[in-house]
């Protein structure tokens, strides 16, 4: 047996003992997980540091302070989330019992990314675990000290037969894709994700995609051009351009092309000095063969800032590229790297079109003062989430659905989402063996008039919520009635 | 050929007629007009395709279908709006919400169980999510799917909403086309087709398929009400249903009682002979029949185990002392033989469900609540009807779906609306207030992480319309009660 298989049977072994079910036992590994974020805030960081060139105070900002607030939010929340949920009735069901019951799926597969390698890999784990169920976590090998980190510590956190960590490359990964999860977590590209897929399908396994594309940016040519490129360039050249919802490109009138380059570079300066190569706060590429692919989309197009690079560094500086073209090197792929390719489109219409022909992105980008313009763009485009006049945010926002459409993804987590994602809501109705002269109509031999009594019993919807609220007002009606008679009779 | 009807219906959403509201209410309302016109010429194909009596038609097939199109009609506005959600520090003067959206085009394949509920309730949905569809009804029950060919083009938008009939071939085809989801009814071989298929374009998909539905007997329980619900849910549509009670166990003290009352019941059922019975459906195929039929193989009849294969007519059957290795409990009946298994107690049962793959739907019989209470945390399925049957399918604010090989994804009344859109989360924010974001950029010191803390942690209220409604209406509430007693003391 494989070290892989082995440890999926562990972790099913551990799930079917039932320990998980106890909300108590789910806290407890979710407040282990926050003690080691707090305890090994080192050990984390100098693995990132390696990986990535993240800078010290990269890595609570980017990864743990994010995960850090799903975990507070999880252990408060987490009985409400896993409580029966009441639903509305019919007359058919009204002294039933009617709810919705979540319950664990069982042994999930969380396959990590190399580019935040904590947030992308640890945030579905805790949606795993509030919900009940076992995991098997596969951090990148890309990001191969952050691995480490994780094969060495976690387990001396969390429960080592519930949350196994397998680390590996590409003949793990497959071996680990031949066994049966009851869900798969992947977060990467569209290649791997069908790949994943199509293994997932062998077992009808339920999967969450969460892939990429190449994220639009539509400046509208009156708008604060200083704040919109400040929030921009802080979105496209942190963790060096290597974030799956990055503003890819930048659509604009070619009227401002020139300010908006001449704001970016005046960000680029204020946040990572004159010589970026030497600012703490300023990443690297992820490895030389990602380096050369990044450096390729240069080849066709203008560089109105930056373009310097070292090989042995895996270092691209900030770069602009104006007037590029629909068909340069650098608009046939997601970018993941410091480019920040400018193309001009005349109008908003322009735009949409643009937008439309090409796969749904992960995120759309609109800075624009005009509310209605806003609003059009979100109505005419598809993509996973939209934000106005920001970058990256949407995504600290744990009450909002986060994930991709399309080429961009299948399923969505953070916050509930996570929870509800790795659950399976089971829909429950609980009746009496009463009353069985109700069920008279159904049974044979049928008549019409059997039938008129199912028709009226299934399609009279009943809101129990709404028939109290009334019978509250009609009872405040009479005391006010009471009181007014009193006081004129007085 | 089916390449082309997609590109039309791609190019009729991408036209944007489905975004709007009244569009989708106006196809919806001809939807129902088509049901309750054609009602005749439905019940007539389904009497032809499956000996479906027209009570069965309209109580399984119709009212249910209609029930989720009023429903679509009367809330699409509501479910269509943006969700507005909670709030933190950093968002707190921002519109933050889910917008619901359409994917794009659907493809729905049906069953021939119940062709015309199980093609069309997905199809409910996606209209009212502003979706285009390609339905593609089951080849099987072939006069139902020649009828909704020729109607649904009359009622709905034909090039929005086509219809693709056809067998193996056009289904293969029609899976290599790309779509923006793929919703699937039937049984589990086909159901990893498909979602292979889907993987090529990474294309979502919803699968309701099956399994065995087990049907726990309790001793402490009314048997003979059990028993006539469970004949009920069993026979119904000669047990071709997707939720029937595929098997019972029960304790081996009770099972003559069962197999008796099981036989009252079907006499009450069908007082001259099943056969002779308007009431009393057939199996759909003779390829089917044969299949049913083999799965008798070693199995002692308690009642019934009469068949005519001239009429692919199988009678009730009840087989008793059944084991676990004979080969009716090897796959999913789908036919009017009710396996007995006798286990010693709820903790076998219960094992015996959890050591095979989770069912579509869990039955369970008792009137003691700590049976119930542990049958249901301690095992899995689809959904659940305790002391009943088939009854959660009807109520359409229960999600539908099945979990493990039972299926993915889960329909019904609005559950069909969330299921068939994208919903995306937007956050619309303004210029003002850029020093917060000081906190963000580099250089990054402590005090920078320690103020992004604060503002990332921090909760608000929604402060959606209701919860303002809520808090006023409390406060005038306890006014008035406080004026009450003070007139009154």
């Amino acid at each position: 047996m494989s070290r892989e298989q082995k440890a999926v049977e562990r972790a099913r072994k551990a799930f079917f003992t039932g320990r998980t079910r106890s909300l108590d036992y789910r806290i407890s590994q979710l407040k282990n997980l926050q003690r080691f974020i707090n305890e090994r805030q080192k050990e984390i960081a100098d693995g990132l540091k390696k990986d990535l060139s993240k800078s010290e105070f990269g890595t609570p900002l980017y990864e743990t302070l994010g995960l850090e607030s799903e975990i507070n939010q999880a252990v408060s929340k987490l009985k409400e989330w896993a409580a029966p949920r009441s639903v509305t009735k019919n007359l058919l069901t009204i002294s039933d019992q009617v709810y919705i019951q979540p319950e664990p799926l069982g042994v999930v597969l969380v396959i990590g990314a190399w580019n935040y390698p904590w947030a992308v890999t640890i945030q579905p784990l805790i949606g795993a675990i509030a919900a009940g169920n076992a995991a098997v976590i596969k951090p990148s090998e890309v990001s191969a000290n952050t691995a480490k980190v994780m094969e060495d510590l976690l387990p001396l956190y969390l429960d080592k037969e519930m949350y196994p960590v397998v680390t590996g490359g590409v003949s793990e990964t497959q071996e680990l894709l031949k066994q049966r999860f009851d869900h798969i977590f992947y977060t990467g590209n569209g290649t791997v994700a069908k790949i994943i897929m199509m293994a997932a399908a062998q077992y009808l396994t339920p999967v969450t995609l969460e892939l990429g594309g190449k994220s639009p940016c539509y400046i509208d040519s009156n708008c604060d051009l200083a704040v919109a490129c400040r929030r921009i360039a802080w979105g496209k050249y942190t963790n060096c351009g290597q974030t799956c919802i990055a503003p890819d490109y930048i659509l604009c009138d070619p009227s401002i092309q020139d300010r908006v380059i001449e704001e970016i570079e005046k960000n680029i300066k204020d946040f990572y000095t004159e010589n970026p190569k030497a600012c703490p706060d300023y990443g690297r590429i992820i490895n030389q063969r990602h380096f050369k692919r990044v450096m390729a989309m240069v080849e066709d197009s203008t560089v109105a800032v930056g373009g310097e690079h070292d090989e042995s560094d895996c270092y691209i500086a900030p770069t602009i590229l104006r007037d590029v073209k629909p068909d340069a090197k650098v608009m046939q792929e997601e970018i993941f790297g410091p480019l920040l390719p400018i193309l001009s489109v005349s109008t908003a219409d322009e735009a949409i079109k643009f937008i439309n022909e090409r796969e749904k992105p992960l995120a759309l980008y609109i800075f624009s003062e005009n509310n209605k313009l806003i609003k059009r763009m979100i109505a005419e485009t598809s993509s996973g989430g939209v934000l106005a006049n920001d970058c990256l945010i949407h995504f600290s926002v744990n009450t909002l659905p986060f994930g991709g459409v399309g080429n961009s993804g299948m399923g969505c987590y953070h916050g509930q989402f996570s929870f509800d994602r790795l659950s399976h809501l089971r829909g429950c109705l609980i009746k009496k063996l009463k009353m069985e002269g109700v069920n008279k109509m159904r049974y044979p031999p049928h008549t019409a008039e059997k039938l008129g009594w199912a028709r009226f019993l299934i399609l009279k919807q009943v809101d129990l919520g709404s028939l109290g609220r009334m019978a509250l007002l009609a009872m405040l009606a009479i005391f006010v009635a009471v009181i007014l008679k009193k006081y004129f009779t007085d | 050929m089916e390449r082309q009807v997609v590109d039309k219906a791609r190019e009729a959403f991408q036209s944007g007629k489905s975004r709007s509201l009244p569009y989708r209410k106006q196809q919806l309302r001809a939807l129902h007009r088509l049901i309750t016109e054609r009602q005749a010429d439905i019940a007539q194909a389904l009497k032809q395709d499956i000996n479906k009596s027209v009570y069965d038609t309209t109580l399984f097939e119709l009212i249910g279908l209609e029930n989720d199109i009023k429903l679509a009609e009367s809330n699409l506005v509501d479910w269509a709006a943006p969700r507005p959600v909670r709030k933190n520090l950093g968002t707190a003067n921002d519109d933050v919400y889910i917008k619901p959206e359409p994917l794009g085009v659907v493809l729905i394949i049906g069953a021939w169980n119940y062709p015309w509920s199980l093609t069309l309730q997905p199809l409910v949905g996606a209209i009212a999510a502003g979706n285009a569809a390609v339905v593609k009804p089951s080849e099987l029950s072939e006069h139902s799917a020649g009828l909704l060919k020729e109607l649904l083009p009359q009622y709905l938008d034909k090039e929005m909403y086509p219809v693709v009939t056809g067998g193996v071939p056009e289904t293969q085809e029609l899976l290599k086309q790309r779509f923006d989801h793929i919703f699937y009814t039937g049984n589990s071989t086909v159901g990893k087709l498909v979602l292979e298929a889907a993987a090529r374009h990474l294309t979502p998909v919803t699968l309701e398929l099956g399994g065995k539905s087990p049907c726990y007997i309790d001793r402490n329980c009314d048997i003979a009400v059990a028993c006539r619900r469970i004949t009920w849910g069993k026979f119904a549509n000669c047990g071709q249903t997707c939720i029937a009670p595929d098997y019972i166990l029960c304790e081996a003290s009770i099972q003559d009682r069962i197999i008796e009352e099981i036989g009252n019941t079907l006499r009450e059922f069908y007082p001259e002979d099943a056969k002779k019975s308007p009431d009393y459906g057939r199996i759909i195929n003779k390829r089917h029949f044969d299949r049913v039929m083999a799965l008798k193989e070693g199995c002692t009849v308690a009642i019934g185990g009469e068949s005519d294969g001239s009429q692919c007519y199988i009678a009730p059957t009840v087989l008793r002392d059944v084991l676990p290795h004979f080969r009716i409990m090897q796959e999913e009946i789908f036919g009017p033989l009710l396996p007995i298994i006798t286990v010693d107690n709820l903790s076998e049962a219960i094992n015996f469900i959890n050591t095979r793959e989770k069912p579509l739907a869990l039955y369970v019989f008792s009137s003691d609540k700590k049976v119930i209470k542990r049958m249901l945390t301690e095992t899995s399925s689809g959904g659940v009807t305790v002391n009943d049957v088939m009854m959660h399918y009807t109520l359409n604010s229960l999600p539908f779906g099945g979990v493990g090989n039972s299926g993915m994804g889960r329909y019904h009344g609005k559950h069909t609306f969330d299921q068939l859109s994208h919903h995306r989360a937007c956050l619309i924010k303004t210029f003002a207030m850029e020093g917060l974001n000081d906190a963000r950029y580099p250089p990054l010191t402590a005090a920078r992480v320690r103020r992004a803390k604060i503002v990332l942690q921090s909760r608000l209220c929604r402060c959606s319309g209701m919860c303002v409604w809520a808090i006023i209406s409390t406060i005038v509430s306890i006014g008035l009660l406080i004026a009450l007693l003070v007139v009154l003391l």
